[in-house]
């Protein structure tokens, strides 16, 4: 009897947002398909009311049932059978209740029978998931791969697919390759058109692939024949009732163990081109990408969600020296970093996420109409604010995973160690977080351009800088400034050596002295609305000033040919 | 074959499962205010093989039939969340104060209305554990009955095939149709609300929900007659009145009698000889032993 969205207030919290209701206007047209669909939202409340509804659905199925298999598929696994891949038990019970609820296609046009909702109640669908069970996240959101079909396959590809991804049908993303993982410029799985039947087919192996015996693949290809680089990929759905893949192995992983890992043999398997040849890494492994990261952050959020409930709840409960462990300082202040944290990584994946929704659903807009010039440039601001915001959350809420996680286990002490918690099994499942979708060391490559083109900088100074708050928080809009003025200091400072490989070294730290300042920004803010996040918005932006200090001082005192002494060969 | 036409007999019941100090009133009966009102678990389990059937044959409808105050239209909305058609409302104040064999006359009574080929029902509510009002529906229609139906395996327009959960083990049986079965605890749990159910039937409502409705809401239920859930007062069914309510219930309470389990779970002794000793004599006097 949980529900785990009830149970969260702060996840209402997001979706009472006050940007959701540009977005939901937007996504719905001006409430315009009420006349046309059974269930469509006619006014912003309705469709609130909607997302309200189906997340309690999703709260209830993932404290009842998906929490309650979770210890079993950890411990079972899938397997591979015949070339196929057969869930846990539990895995498959959790997928057929899933689909009785009707919780596919969330984010697809109700013309493809989905639920058209945006994407920021979906990534609270994919958090409540993960809380539940980390490993079925990956499965179950996988089902993001219908946006990039529904973003650039042709209509027929579209009306054919997309029904089925509503109707429940898995998916999954071949990208890497035993010789290509972060780099998928390296991808050879080849891709051959045949001139007599007009059609594509694939021969190669893929690795690492999540779910890769789900029922709808996309696959990143080499097309062209003799090229070496990204330019030669093209995008490709497979189809797995063409049955021309088999499953060699599943990895044995440290955690998310429900979710099938596999190894794939792709012998002559028929596939078809999506949208443009020689596209495929360059512009929708990238769309891909992107909504796969942020997936990766409301994973990250469910985990370490999970993660501070046990360590909160052991410590109350757990007496030593005459009282419960909670009241000692080095306890609370675990305890109250943990929650600031939590809920500044929550702050930082809705804020991309409605970035993401507002760009994305003016681009489905301008396939429909042409977009004035207010709405074209309002689409463009978004989508740079998406694009480095996605890698920021994905840096933050994957690694905040990882420290909750760690610090809850030791709340635990030696019970923590032992298999009879399920701490350590969020200690597991967080640990790839930071790894796949791209590494953390990756979302600072991607992150370090909104740095040194001064884009966080411009947005903190004009939007959060800017907004209204309470008077008695001036104190800690003063201490935010400050870090903003060190931000801008310190990108000044390292590119004033005008060295690639200087910035490269660096990048870690200003991207990270950016994210301290947004997310204190965002948990300020968060404050303005609801007293409880005074609290984590005061422990977070003294633990982030804190953070940014030691940052400074490392880059201030540091001398550029001084590079030599950290190199290794 | 050709959908069938089920009924799902249901009641909103007061939660018993979880019962704190305030369950009951200073008089014994039940402070229903304290205890939140649900789906009786049982008839979810009948809805449940209910589905099953429309799921397997093209053109079933299944509809919920409930008696019971204007709030009880909240089970058949949430029958609809989890892919009910629609359901009957029986409400009256003609039906205050009926027992077990007032209740199914008037069910019986409402089930004339409709044309059904299987009416499915939870074995008992969890307010009154008596069994008694699938069984009596069906008497009082004049068709047979199974009970304690774990698994609905095979219908036909002509009989249904079920595994009933016996006590000491299942037997399957067979049954002509229409009859009434009466569905087991143990039996498969309900699906649960489906996002796009629960979207499209959130405005559902009955008459007596639609008091303070606002013209916004009434031109909705204009737009999407699906909306309506129908609602039977005493004068939409034939029936003989004396035979319903307060008047048509033969059990008559005489006493009730607030029992309060005082025994706390354990009971810590003190390692003596003496405390022993005066266990031993406690447990003579209060003939727990002895």
């Amino acid at each position: 009897m949980a529900n785990f969205y009830t149970d969260n207030e702060d996840i209402k919290f997001h979706l009472e947002h006050p940007l959701m209701e540009k977005i939901v206007t937007l996504k719905e047209r001006n409430y315009t398909e009420a006349q046309q669909f059974e269930g469509a939202p006619r006014d912003f409340e309705d469709a609130i009311d909607n997302y309200d509804k189906v997340l309690e659905i999703v709260g209830e199925i993932c404290g009842d049932v998906i929490a309650v298999n979770a210890e079993s598929v950890d411990a079972e696994g899938p397997q591979v059978i015949d070339g196929h891949v057969k869930y846990a038990t539990g895995t498959q019970q959790n997928i057929d209740v899933i689909n009785q609820a009707g919780l596919n296609g969330i984010s697809l046009p109700r013309k493809y029978n989905g639920l058209n909702f945006p994407i920021t109640p979906f990534i609270m669908a994919a958090e409540l998931v993960a809380r539940a069970d980390a490993g079925l996240q990956n499965i179950w959101g996988l089902q993001d791969c219908a946006e990039t079909i529904n973003e650039f396959a042709s209509e027929e590809q579209k009306a054919k697919y997309l029904p089925r991804v509503s109707a429940g049908e898995t998916c999954a993303m071949d990208l890497t390759e035993p010789d290509a993982g972060s780099d998928l410029q390296a991808v050879q799985l080849k891709a051959t058109y045949n001139e007599q039947d007009g059609q594509w087919y694939l021969n190669g192996v893929k690795r690492f692939i999540t779910n890769g015996d789900g029922h709808i693949s996309l696959v990143l290809a080499r097309s062209e024949e003799g090229t070496n680089d990204g330019r030669g990929l093209s995008m490709f759905i497979y189809d797995r009732n063409s049955n021309a893949v088999t499953v060699r192995r599943i990895e044995n992983k440290l955690g998310i163990k429900g979710s099938p890992t596999c190894e794939l043999v792709f012998k002559n398997a028929p596939a078809e081109l999506v949208g443009e040849r020689k596209m495929g890494l360059i512009k929708y492994v990238m769309a891909l990408m992107n909504a796969a990261r942020l997936g990766i952050g409301g994973q990250s959020v469910g985990i370490a969600e999970a993660a501070y409930r046990e360590g909160l709840k052991y410590a109350q409960e757990r007496k030593q020296f005459g009282k419960a462990i909670i009241e000692f300082p080095a306890i609370y202040e675990m305890l109250s970093n943990m929650e600031a944290k939590l809920h500044g990584i929550r702050s930082v994946l809705y804020e991309t996420a409605r970035f993401v929704d507002i760009y994305k659903t003016y681009y489905h807009i301008s396939k429909e109409r042409a977009l004035d010039k207010e709405e074209r440039n309002e689409m463009k601001e978004y989508q740079k604010l998406a694009d480095i915001y996605t890698p920021l959350q994905k840096l933050f809420a994957s690694e905040y995973a990882n420290e909750i996680t760690y610090d809850s286990l030791q709340i635990h002490g030696g019970s923590g160690f032992m298999k009879d918690y399920p701490i350590q099994r969020y200690v597991r499942d967080a640990r790839i977080t930071n790894i796949y979708e791209g590494t953390s060391q990756l979302q600072v490559v991607a992150a370090i351009r909104g740095v040194t083109t001064g884009q966080y900088a411009k947005y903190i100074r004009e939007v959060y800088e800017k907004a209204h708050i309470k008077p008695e928080h001036e104190y800690l809009r003063e201490t935010l400034k400050c870090m903003t003025g060190q931000l801008e200091a310190c990108t000044a400072k390292v590119a004033e050596t005008g060295n690639t490989e200087y910035t490269d070294f660096h990048a870690r730290r200003l991207v990270e002295i950016a994210g301290y300042t947004i997310i204190g920004y965002l948990l300020l803010q968060d404050a303005q609305r609801c007293g409880k996040y005074e609290k984590s918005a005061e422990i977070f932006i003294n633990y982030g000033k804190a953070k940014v200090a030691a940052h400074v001082e490392f880059i201030n005192s540091f001398e550029p040919d001084k590079l030599g002494l950290y190199k290794k060969s | 074959m050709k959908g069938l036409k089920i009924v799902v007999l249901a009641k909103q019941v007061p939660d018993t499962r979880n019962v704190g100090k305030d369950a009951m009133k200073a008089d014994g009966t039940v402070n229903r205010a304290a205890l939140p009102a649900i789906f009786n678990p049982e008839d979810l389990n009948a809805l449940e093989q209910a589905l099953r059937l429309k799921d397997k044959i093209e053109g079933t409808t299944v509809h919920i039939l409930t008696m019971g105050p204007g709030r009880a239209a909240e089970i058949i909305r949430e029958a609809m969340f989890r892919g009910a058609d629609g359901g009957y409302l029986l409400s009256d104040r003609a039906f205050a104060g009926s027992d077990t064999l007032a209740t199914s006359y008037a069910l019986a009574c409402a089930l004339k209305n409709l044309k059904t080929d299987l009416l499915i029902c939870g074995r008992q509510a969890i307010d009154g554990d008596t069994a008694q009002v699938g069984p009596q529906v069906a008497e009082k229609l004049g068709i047979p009955q199974v009970t304690y139906a774990e698994d609905i395996l095979k219908c036909t327009e002509q009989k249904i095939t079920v595994k009933r959960r016996l006590e000491r083990g299942i037997e399957v049986v067979e049954c002509p149709v229409p009859c009434v079965v009466t569905v087991n605890g143990s039996a498969a749990p309900c699906r649960p609300r489906n996002a796009r159910f629960v979207m499209k039937y959130k405005y559902a409502r009955a008459t007596q929900e639609l008091q303070d409705a606002d013209e916004d809401y009434t031109n909705l239920l204009n737009e999407r007659p699906y909306l309506k859930i129908t609602e039977w007062s005493v004068n939409n069914i034939t029936c003989e009145p004396q035979e319903l309510g307060l008047s048509g219930s033969p059990t008559k309470v005489k006493n009730i009698e607030n029992v309060v389990f005082q025994a706390k779970e354990a009971k810590i002794l003190e390692p003596t000889d003496e405390a022993i000793d005066a266990m031993m004599k406690e447990l003579i006097v209060n003939h727990t032993i002895g």
